[in-house]
């Protein structure tokens, strides 16, 4: 178990970068470094600032440093039959909480138990003039001040360094069942909007081109109650299925065309561009492998009412985040000035202008 | 000015008398009341637009309003400037079922958005006490809460786009069509906001499908500290309940005089607690709540046998507010949360410092989340009292913080909570909140003095603190 408070070595480096005025590129297990614009900066490593400050089971919450691995939180969780229920990737066994919020990324789960932010409620920061605040706390509900600690996740480091986190978690489910059928795509998105309107313990929802698969977590007598209705086989090694989407290792992920993900209405048609579709979330996020130019794809999700990521293997000079309309972005840039007015923060991940 | 904004808007939409303007004095914090130098009651977002450019230019502040049922003092109207009501934004402009989503105006009421969801099986979750008023342009300023949001959420867990106007007029919307939105969570931020950012001009709703069923167990107890041991135990057993409240002796036995719901009267405490989803579900949920509850003391725990029953239980909670309010001329509501554990500890010490200012105070509150309403009961027309009432809210709110909580957990500061706010965040903090300010309304002029207090504020406040041990005098400047 890792516990080590590294908080004025990081702010020492922060403040000289800031005398120096050298950009930093935070970085952690280095899991997600294939995400984002190409880094730039010199390496500010985190990793070091880890352990689990507070685990609470009976408050659902738990404020780890977040160097602390997510494998190693994880863990804790499990020991108390609790879990992340955003169900972060990891991408590599070093991957960190830090790395997790930063990115902002969730799992299988999202649509029916809540998003990476959703869950956060605290976050202890290193801002861009050096300075260590918190924002937020360990109670579940708080609407004291700007929810900077939720404004952070998913911000890919440009507006502070994370130094803690806490979270919300929740008991693991009491007995979980997949199941796949064979089934088109543009049936499974008719299919899967209509099961996520039921009140079933639905828990996750994806198409893979080939097959449909759904899980249902609760109370074993509701979870067998609904896989009468939702017919199909039930899936062997479903745990393992599971994580390997969030993972990226379903064969789908492989190959060398660019990974792009949409976000999208879930009822949204599949957009017309050429390559292959693979569809989590009920049909809101959407996974597409292919060689069309970014700004198609940008212009696509954009027209289906969400946005496009180039998620891996594409331009990372390129925009990588779906560019934003004029109003949107002068609100954005203006707020990256507020937390880091000198720009040393992962410059150009983000967005290129800042 | 009146002549400008008449070049753009219905001259009957700009009141400015007096007696006009008398109605918008106050929000559901009636303690406090200014009048604004104008109000405005824009139709079209063309008009708000038009608005706000004006008061843009001119350099007068803005302070939005929806139905005014808040508690904090949010929509304080500000006398040199100008209140801009979202009243007439009150349509629902779609539902759509494939998304499970609703696209409504601002004004449009909290409870409207699940009764035209219920005959497609959805509805909207985060329901406030006020659900029968108030409106989600206030819900989204306020990140409002209610008693199912232990399961489902506050009301940036529940909201998927926003339309907002900046202070100069500019129309931007936030998050998107998908679960997400590109960039910052601009939908966090602009969330509890307090009118601070920008004006929300459209909400883009999430939807649930109704569950099932939902099955509510009451539990008494003959002490407050095993009530709260039982909260934490069900917590911890992995049950995560729809709703799970408690209500104190003086609570119990004011709801059961307006009432009848058939709470126990001479109970310490009660904790009712309801469990949702499939029937196969509530069932299994509801057993385990009852053993667990059996477990940790309760004396008593019954099952609501149905619907009637079930209604009957939870009336007496949603009327405990009115009902204490049959108890004593006036009552001060607070909100602090603070972490479930420390519920029994709290509440003692909430008695001891009640006791100690001879006022009663009533508990009905969210236990589940730890979110606690603390009712100071008194009397306005008492000299004195209510000088010594806000110096027990303080002193309560301090606290929530020194156990690890906040001083507010779903009401917001507004002007009510301003001064509190320096025992929660550092100078340093409070400079960030300010930056961020900035960076949408960098003139200051959206809802300027609530929120956030600014550090010479809390320098002051702080001084007077450690100097005299109590509160400045409502009379003297609190806002």
């Amino acid at each position: 178990m890792s516990d080590q408070d590294i908080r004025t070595t990081l702010q020492d480096a922060v403040l000289q970068a800031l005398a120096e005025g050298t950009p930093l590129n935070i970085t952690g297990g280095g899991s997600k470094s294939f995400y984002g614009r190409i880094a730039q900066g010199r390496a500010l490593a985190v990793s070091g600032h880890s352990g689990i400050l507070h685990y609470e089971p009976s408050e659902l919450i738990i404020t780890p440093r977040c160097g602390t691995p997510l494998a190693e939180i994880e863990s804790t969780l499990a020991e108390h039959n609790q879990m992340l229920a955003f169900e972060p990737p990891h991408f590599n066994a070093r991957a960190t909480l830090g790395g997790a919020i930063a990115c902002g990324l969730s799992g299988p789960r999202r649509p029916f138990a809540g998003s990476a932010r959703d869950f956060v409620l605290g976050v202890k920061i290193l801002n861009g003039k050096g300075e260590i605040l918190s924002f937020g706390g360990e109670v579940m509900k708080n609407v004291a001040g700007f929810d900077v600690a939720r404004l952070m996740t998913g911000a890919m480091g440009t507006l502070g360094v994370l130094l803690e986190v806490s979270l919300k978690v929740l008991p693991k489910p009491a007995y979980e069942a997949s199941l796949y059928q064979a089934m088109p795509l543009a049936a499974a998105i008719a299919i899967m909007l209509r099961w996520a309107g039921q009140p079933w313990p639905l828990s996750a929802l994806c198409h893979d081109g080939r097959y449909l698969y759904a899980r249902l977590s609760g109370a074993e007598a509701a979870v067998k109650g609904v896989c009468g209705k939702l017919g199909g086989e039930l899936l062997p090694e479903a745990e393992r299925f599971w994580q390997d989407l969030r993972e990226q290792r379903l064969p789908f992920f492989g190959g060398a065309d660019a990974l792009w993900r949409l976000s999208l209405p879930p009822a949204a048609p599949l957009p017309r561009v050429p390559g292959k579709w693979l569809l989590d979330w009920g049909g809101a996020q959407r996974w597409l492998k292919s060689q069309a130019p970014g700004e198609g794809v940008f212009e696509v999700a954009k027209g289906g009412g969400g946005h496009a990521i180039c998620f891996r293997s594409g331009d990372r000079h390129a925009d990588v985040f779906q560019p934003l309309e004029p109003g949107l972005k002068r609100l954005q840039r203006n707020l990256k000035g507020a937390f880091d007015p000198h720009g040393i923060f992962n410059p150009g991940r983000l967005y290129r202008d800042w | 000015m009146i002549a400008s904004l008449r070049e753009s808007i219905e001259a009957d939409a700009i009141l400015y008398q007096p007696e006009d303007l008398r109605p918008y004095e106050c929000d559901g914090l009636s303690a406090y009341r200014a009048l604004p130098w104008l109000a405005v009651l824009p139709e079209t977002i063309e008009e708000v637009q038009a608005v706000l450019r004006l008061c843009y230019a001119m350099g007068v502040p803005v302070v939005a309003r929806g139905a005014g049922t808040g508690l904090s003092g949010g929509a304080l109207p500000i006398e040199n400037g100008v209140l801009l009501s979202l009243a007439k934004f009150n349509k629902l402009l779609e539902i759509n079922v494939p998304n499970r989503t609703a696209r409504v105006q601002p004004g449009v009421r909290n409870l409207a958005v699940s009764e035209a969801a219920a005959r497609h099986g959805l509805y909207y979750a985060p329901d406030p006490s006020s659900q029968i008023a108030c409106t989600i342009g206030g819900n989204v300023a306020e990140n409002a809460g209610g008693v199912h949001c232990l399961k489902y959420g506050l009301t940036v867990h529940n909201i998927l786009s926003l339309e907002m106007l900046a202070m100069d007029g500019e129309r931007i919307r936030l998050g998107s069509g998908g679960p997400d939105g590109p960039g910052y969570d601009l939908m966090a931020l602009m969330t509890g906001s307090e009118g601070l950012l920008g004006i929300i001009v459209e909400v883009t709703l999430k939807l649930l499908p109704l569950p099932q069923k939902a099955q509510t167990l009451l539990a008494a107890f003959d002490s407050v500290e095993r009530a709260g041991d039982a909260v934490a135990a069900i917590i911890a057993a992995g049950l995560l309940p729809a709703g799970l409240e408690m209500m104190d002796n003086l609570a119990i036995r004011a709801a059961e005089d307006f009432v009848h719901a058939g709470y126990p009267v001479d109970a310490a405490a009660i904790l009712l607690c309801e469990v949702d989803g499939l029937a196969e579900q509530a069932a299994t949920d509801c057993e385990r709540a009852r053993a667990i509850l059996w477990e940790t003391g309760a004396r008593e725990v019954r099952v609501a046998e149905n619907e009637e029953q079930r209604k009957k239980f939870w009336a007496g909670r949603k009327a405990a507010f009115p009902a204490i309010g049959r108890l004593s001329p006036d009552y001060y509501c607070m909100d602090g949360t603070i972490p479930r554990r420390r519920l029994a500890e709290v509440l003692e010490r909430i008695a001891q410092r009640a006791a100690e200012h001879g006022l009663p105070v009533a508990n009905v509150f969210h236990a589940g989340d730890g979110n606690l309403h603390p009712l100071i009961l008194y009397d306005a027309n008492r000299p004195g009292e209510l000088e010594r009432t806000e110096q027990l809210g303080v002193e309560i709110l301090k606290l929530c913080v020194d156990v690890g909580g906040t001083v507010t957990g779903e009401h917001g500061v507004g002007v009510e909570k301003i001064n509190p706010m320096c025992f929660q965040f550092s100078p340093a903090e409070l400079t960030q909140l300010h930056a961020i300010k900035r960076a949408f309304d960098a003139k200051g002029l959206l809802n300027p003095g609530k929120a956030v207090p600014s550090l010479h504020r809390c320098a002051e406040f702080g001084a007077l603190h450690v100097r005299c041990g109590k509160l400045p005098h409502a009379e003297l400047e609190r806002f």
